[in-house]
């Protein structure tokens, strides 16, 4: 699972070869640990509105280093435009342009993030012309920086203030390490709701959290992820799959459920082993799934119902039974892992991008449900991930579907759970419906 | 009250260690579940893996299926029938290399077949009388990496070897081997004080008994046919956590027939004068595997949010005297149960389950066929008439050893989870808590038996 290019491309030799050569350079990208700095360097807060000094005054107050002005050649860890009063499209020129002169300063790793409002929203062509704007410049933008930057939206629905709690956990999530492989990606907080944790290094503290699939790879990490954020974990996979899941299992201090999703009790089954086991349920990740290629020409029964039934129909289920327990009535969160195959295509997953695809309907369609209990329903869509799967991808394959982003590698499987992981936390209470890419903005289906 | 430096302990743990011995009740000991790991055919899957590997793999399933991680048990006990001497620490090693707190005491048990059994009920005893609140029982074997001795012979030199002072000495010592020294000593099925194989044993029963070869192959289909429909239920899903690619007991052969299995020539038996009637198929087959059963207090098994499937009611040992032909090597349990039962006021009428473990079909067929005869009855059991029949339909109804597999030590702790499951199912029957027996034979003419309860 070790992207052998990308040790190679950072070490002297190997660096100045590629250098040369005019290979990728595919940066080490940063990622979150605990007790892990925000951001690398200083903040630079563009933009004059009452948004942009509200939120300049909150990043103070969380002792963090902020400029309201670029000091010439000093290295900054982010910069941030916040454009959440734009009119016209020449209102962009102000804020863009200033910090265009401020771009070579961002250091590795560093983070460019605008605030803005959707275009949706309005009824004023002009007005819609400049949000929309912003959506090709920032992603435009996150293909221009170099050295691991990555560039991300938040959009702030009309009556959402830029100092909401969701507008500030995106935020956060957005600067810091934990977002290492999200790039050219809008995250939309439609409500004022969610709640800052009383510790931002154990967000999930005191929450009971359901993956599925946890066994390994992406659900593995995922499982981990929740735990290092202080979720109590019951960790769901097929019974063949017991001892990977019992080995997760004890790493994480949590219980094993073996379990087939598909059956028509895993729903009550979870509910029941989480409310006994740990008192209660607020977190679900689905995240099984599984992949059975093949060219939709020679697809079969099997292939088609097996994926349509495990990674979509399960899910759906579970989630009927979700919704009808009393038990997960309190802030309920709900992410499903989707993927960019079900956005963008892929040959010979017919099956898969189906079930994909399916799984962000479901999400956008459930959101309303789970809002009215305070809850949220989101999906996360992974690019190219180094997991056992695909690993198995043959080389050349490997090496495009690994490049072809603007990061020029694959993600890891934690970077798939820290996106899943901000999601499930309350302090991303005001985000529903929403579906992220964690795909180092993939360069094929946008 | 002093402390003793018990770290870890949690305050309603110390509950139960304020008052004095006299003064405190005898409590229920909780079945709260089990795990094992698939059982494998000796030469198979688990070729590679020590009792050490298996208990270990056994133990941890067991300990993320009821989230014990660091947890400090009161103690675990198991044990293996094929023990490498290097093992003597066995199970406290398997906790060791556990997710359990390393504080937690453990200790050896071996009772040849009866081990796993008897670790229940030994531990099962502990927390009855309030010595302990939470224990693991269980067992393990490995017939493919059973322990190989040197002959007595080499033995004896090499012993020599290490006491001589001088090179003369040791040349002396050197000079007594001889070729026939060098020659293994493999363990082997066989009772020592007869030389005859467990196998040869049971024939001798089996033909005294009039079992037919019918009868005892369809007692083997039963146990396969009942076993692949539990799997296929889902029953084992939170009984069993796969091991080195396993995820079903190897023996299990989902698709055979009478048919099939009456074609199988027999194999122990042939030179006893009567027909020859056991065969591989109504045999269990050498077998590697580990089980394990928590076991717990009612309100440890509270305070930590665990199920509570069944009670240990009650136990019993007996043995007979194999080595003078008086009864069967395995006809222990004909003695044990009618014990137990008078004990406990009951009859075979009050049990809704009876796992009998299949050591070979010929057992099973020859204890119920002990417990039917009058002149049995009478004159070794000291009753009126016959000790009773079983409804045959509440027989291993999710299998046992003959498809399952038979690792020794393992056998006893993969029944004790199995029907504390099924008993829990099950409920009440008739207004009272649904009863299980179980009835396990050992070498050495030894059997153990036992009662569980539902709630």
């Amino acid at each position: 699972m070790s992207d052998k290019y990308t040790t190679l491309v950072n070490q002297g030799v190997g660096r100045n070869i590629a250098k040369r050569l005019g290979l990728p350079q595919p940066a080490l990208l940063r990622r979150y640990k605990p007790g892990q700095s925000l951001v690398t360097g200083p903040i630079l807060v563009q933009g004059s509105t009452a948004g942009a000094d509200q939120l300049a005054a909150t990043l103070l107050s969380w002792d963090l280093d902020v400029r309201r002005h670029a000091v010439p050649r000093e290295k900054l860890g982010a910069i941030i435009l916040v454009l959440d009063e734009l009119n016209r499209p020449e209102d962009l020129e102000k804020p863009v342009l200033s910090a265009a002169s401020s771009l070579r300063d961002l250091g590795a790793s560093a983070r460019v993030i605008t605030i803005s409002r959707p275009a949706a929203e309005t009824a004023s062509p002009a007005q819609s012309a400049a949000r929309q704007g912003v959506d090709g410049f920032l992603r435009s933008l996150a293909k221009e920086l170099r050295a691991g930057a990555t560039a991300n939206g938040i959009v702030l629905s009309e009556r959402v203030q830029s100092t909401s709690p969701s507008t500030l956990a995106a935020l956060r999530f957005f600067l810091s390490g934990r977002s290492a492989f999200v790039d050219g990606q809008f995250l939309t907080v439609a409500t004022e709701q969610g709640n800052l944790p009383p510790d931002f290094e154990k967000p999930l503290a005191g929450k009971v959290a359901v993956v599925t699939g946890a066994a390994r790879g992406i659900g593995a990490a995922i499982a981990r992820t929740l735990h290092r954020d202080g979720a109590t974990l019951v960790l769901v996979d097929i019974p063949a799959a017991g001892d990977h899941l019992a080995a997760v299992a004890n790493e994480v201090r949590g219980t094993a459920l073996q379990l087939d999703i598909s059956s028509a009790e895993a729903g009550q089954r979870i509910i029941d082993h989480a409310v006994r086991r740990h008192g209660r349920l607020d977190i679900v990740i689905h995240n099984a799934g599984i992949t059975r290629d093949k060219l939709l020409a020679n697809m079969d029964h099997g292939r088609w119902t097996s994926v349509l039934n495990i990674n979509i129909a399960a899910q759906l289920r579970i989630n009927e039974a979700l919704l009808a327990s009393e038990h997960f009535r309190n802030s309920p969160r709900i992410v499903s892992v989707a993927s960019t195959s079900g956005i963008a295509g892929n040959r010979g997953q017919t099956n898969y991008a189906a079930s994909k695809g399916g799984v962000m309907g479901m999400v956008r369609a459930s959101a309303p449900l789970l809002a009215a209990n305070g809850g949220s329903i989101n999906a996360v869509a992974p690019g190219f991930i180094e997991t056992d799967m695909t690993a198995r991808i043959p080389f050349a394959v490997r090496e495009v579907g690994r490049r072809l982003n603007s990061l020029q590698q694959g993600g890891q499987p934690s970077d798939v759970a820290e996106a899943i992981a901000f999601l499930a936390s309350d302090a991303a209470g005001g985000i529903n419906g929403d579906v992220l890419r964690v795909c180092g903005q993939n360069l094929v289906g946008a | 009250m002093s402390v003793n430096g018990q770290s870890g302990t949690g305050p309603h743990e110390f509950a139960s260690h304020t008052t004095s011995g006299a003064a405190r009740p005898v409590r229920r000991a909780m079945i709260v579940g089990g795990n094992r790991i698939p059982f494998a055919r000796s030469g198979g899957a688990y070729t590679k893996s020590s009792n050490q590997d298996m208990l270990t793999a056994a133990l941890d399933g067991l300990i993320a299926r009821f989230g014990l991680q660091d947890e400090r048990i009161g103690e675990v006990a198991a044990g293996a029938v094929l023990k490498h001497s290097r093992d003597f620490n066995l199970t406290r090693e398997a906790v060791l290399g556990s997710a359990l707190s390393a504080e937690t005491p453990a200790y050896d048990l071996q009772q040849a077949c009866a081990t796993g059994l008897e670790t229940v009920l030994g531990l099962a005893n502990k927390i009855k009388l309030g010595q302990i609140d939470s224990a693991i029982a269980g067992g393990v074997d490995s017939a493919s990496d059973a322990p190989i001795a040197v002959s007595e012979g080499l033995r004896e030199i090499l012993l020599d070897l290490n006491r001589a002072k001088t090179l003369p000495q040791r040349l002396q010592v050197l000079s007594r081997l001889r070729p026939k020294d060098l020659a293994p000593d493999a363990p082997s099925t066989g009772e020592p004080r007869t030389g005859l194989s467990m196998g040869e044993h049971q024939a001798l029963t089996t033909a005294q008994w009039n079992i037919s070869r019918e009868a005892q192959d369809e007692l083997a289909f039963n146990s396969h046919r009942n076993l692949s429909a539990a799997y296929d239920a889902g029953f084992f899903d939170d009984l069993l956590t796969p091991y080195r690619g396993l995820a079903k007991d190897s023996n299990l052969r989902a698709d055979t027939t009478l048919e099939k299995l009456a074609t199988l020539k027999p194999v122990f038996g042939k030179s006893l004068g009567t027909e020859a009637t056991m065969t591989a198929g109504n045999s269990t087959p050498l077998t590697d595997g580990a089980s394990t059963v928590l076991l717990a207090s009612e309100d440890w098994a509270d305070a930590h949010d665990l199920p509570k499937l069944a009670t240990v009611v009650d136990g019993e040992a007996a043995a007979v005297d194999f080595v003078h032909g008086k009864d069967g090597l395995l006809m222990a349990p004909a003695f044990a149960v009618p014990r137990l039962l008078a004990r406990n006021g009951l009859t075979l009428d009050d049990f809704d389950f009876f796992e009998i473990h299949e050591a070979f079909a010929g057992t099973v067929l020859s204890t119920l066929a002990a417990w039917e005869d009058d002149e049995f009855g009478r004159t070794r059991l000291g009753l009126e008439g016959a000790f009773g029949s079983i409804d045959r339909s509440k027989l291993n109804v999710n299998g046992s050893s003959l498809a399952a597999g038979h690792p020794f030590a393992a056998t006893g702790g993969r029944i004790v989870a199995s029907l504390a499951k099924m008993l829990q199912a099950k409920g009440t029957v008739d207004g009272r808590p649904a009863r299980g027996l179980i009835s396990i034979c050992a070498a050495g003419g030894q059997g153990v038996v036992a009662i569980l309860e539902a709630l």
